[in-house]
């Protein structure tokens, strides 16, 4: 294309402004937190220290990296409860997944299938709450689930239960919540890899003599592949470092990354813990994250 | 021949029913009456009437609905160029960072963005308060739009563009009567789908807001740490109303269900 030899200068603003806001406010916030994660808490204001004097030359840089620990990493790892709160925060989102997966698909099958005409409207109504709020959605559970919500009420009247059943504060809360609100995350990409899908390979299959299930199982499961692992990351990664709902419905005992390095920031004022916290929740995301954002660009690139 | 068995009709009602009971839940109780929520003592609007009287929250409000304003319509300029950027410039250096940190905020965890944030705007000793948060939520919901836009951008004729360069049209111009006019459907998607973002968020918003800015949903979450109230079910009722209303007219007047963008988006909100 002849814009690539010389191209114009309004591309260049096109490419710049953007780059030059993510820089600033994407990267470079980054490189702050990778910074203070190697600072030491101090009773100062801001509560870290070394701070970076570039006034001070050559030799306030000696003093500025000599002053930098690793303390907070070393906290990290030998300090159970952090070690616990990452394994559980991964638990949290693979079983979640795991849920979300078996839910959603059904879903999105069937939404797939539906006469043409009323996809649009059904589509919107799946859509709908997941352009509502984050936290009204975790709340509208918190109405249900109390002592005396819905839920009990329901198990009471039907002779269920005997006793109102202590829901909130809970494993399973955190689960209701989790799945509820990350529903629309995973029946999205679903829907897609299976509105896109070949109905005339279905046929063929049947025409070969291959039963409904066995269709099913090597033809329309294996095509929605792309929808499976889109979907999956979609919900894994934040649910990962997910704080609104295990810190509206769950109890202290579920305390998940995104709460603890919550608490070591507010409460503890410990930002240099709070920092390595990040880090380390961002190592381990690493993976998922590279993956899914090859598949965007990669999915992008293909329209 | 598609197939609509009863199966799949069952799977659709009950996940609609998941999706839709709790919210209905949530809304019918606040025009209950009654003060204990779980007690229906006939309608009424007794709890907006609270509302209307509750200034820190009509305060909180205010703030939430203006930086919303302020940050979808910056994240949509920035947003909208940065998909012109990767779809036209399609090579220039840096190109994959600059993919990678337009994609990536996504899927990032809300605290590790709003902490990293948080530390910059104290490193660089800012005040706090209104405009760290408008900034915070262009860069967030910046990308949203992008990803909106540049799927538009993919799928569109470049072959209008090309004729209007080739007949001596200016660049700038081009984009204005040419590409612009093609893709606003997304752009205006992009700008709802970001103000709808930028009004729901509590965690980046908590981190970097000074003690100057309270946002509405930092407000609400305070009162719902405290347990259920029946004024706080007004406010979400409010609060859905004004989004689903904005969601209904961006899709009347662009004539274009918003899945497209969901679905190509299929991301965080």
């Amino acid at each position: 294309m002849k814009d690539a030899q010389h191209r114009h200068w309004t591309t260049r603003i096109a490419i710049l402004v953007p780059y030059a806001w993510l820089v600033a406010f994407f990267l470079l916030p980054f490189l702050m937190v990778l910074k203070i994660s190697v600072s030491l808490t101090a009773v100062a204001q801001p509560p870290y220290l070394p701070q970076f004097d570039p006034v001070a030359g050559w030799e306030g840089a000696k003093d500025f990296f000599s002053a930098l620990s690793l303390d907070s990493y070393l906290t990290l790892f030998t300090d159970a409860l952090y070690v616990w709160s990452y394994w559980k925060s991964l638990q949290v989102a693979a079983v979640s997944t795991a849920i979300l997966l078996l839910i959603g698909y059904p879903v999105a099958y069937g939404l797939a299938r539906v006469p043409r005409r009323w996809q649009g409207a059904l589509m919107l109504l799946v859509v709908l709450p997941f352009w509502t709020s984050f936290l009204i959605r975790v709340y509208a559970w918190v109405n249900i689930l109390q002592h005396d919500g819905l839920l009990n009420r329901a198990l009471l009247a039907l002779r269920i239960v005997d006793q109102p059943v202590s829901w909130l504060a809970t494993d399973y809360a955190v689960y209701i919540g989790i799945v509820y609100s990350y529903f629309p995350f995973m029946v999205l990409p679903l829907y897609a890899a299976l509105e896109k899908m070949d109905h005339t390979l279905l046929e063929a299959a049947a025409d070969l003599g291959a039963p409904p299930w066995r269709t099913f199982l090597s033809v329309t499961i294996p095509l929605s592949l792309p929808g499976f692992v889109a979907g999956s990351l979609l919900c894994f990664i934040p649910i990962t470092g997910e704080f609104v709902v295990p810190d509206l419905l769950g109890s202290s005992s579920t305390s998940m990354i995104g709460q603890i390095l919550w608490l070591e920031f507010f409460s503890n004022r410990d930002w240099p813990v709070a920092s390595a916290l990040a880090v380390v929740l961002l190592a381990i995301l690493m993976t998922p994250i590279l993956i899914y954002r090859q598949r965007e660009a990669r999915h992008l690139e293909r329209l | 021949m598609r197939r609509f068995g009863i199966i799949n009709l069952t799977a659709l009602v009950l996940g609609l029913a998941f999706l839709y009971l709790p919210i209905a839940i949530l809304v019918i109780n606040s025009f209950n009456d009654s003060r204990l929520v779980t007690v229906w003592s006939g309608a009424s609007l007794r709890w907006y009437r609270e509302l209307a009287n509750d200034a820190a929250m009509l305060d909180a409000a205010s703030i939430s609905f203006r930086i919303a304003l302020l940050s979808a319509t910056a994240a949509t300029v920035l947003g909208t160029l940065a998909a012109v950027a990767l779809t036209r410039g399609r090579r220039f250096r840096g190109r994959l960072m600059f993919s990678g940190m337009v994609y990536a905020p996504l899927v990032m965890p809300e605290v590790i963005t709003g902490l990293s944030l948080l530390l910059l705007f104290v490193a660089i000793d800012v005040d706090r308060g209104f405009w760290t948060i408008t900034i915070a939520h262009t860069t967030l919901t910046l990308c949203v739009v992008t990803v909106v836009v540049q799927s538009r951008l993919a799928t569109f004729d470049h072959s209008l563009e090309e004729a209007a360069l080739d007949l001596g049209c200016p660049p700038l111009r081009t984009f204005f009567t040419v590409t612009l006019p093609l893709i606003w459907p997304a752009v205006a998607s992009g700008w709802m789908l970001a103000f709808a973002l930028s009004f729901d968020d509590l965690v980046i918003a908590s981190f970097v807001a000074g003690p100057g800015a309270t946002t509405l949903p930092m407000r609400v979450y305070s009162e719902v740490r405290l347990g259920v109230r029946p004024e706080i079910n007004a406010v979400c009722t409010i609060m859905m109303a004004v989004v689903a209303a904005g969601l209904i007219i961006t899709a009347l007047i662009t004539r274009r269900s918003p899945r497209r963008e969901a679905a190509a988006l299929g991301a965080r909100v």
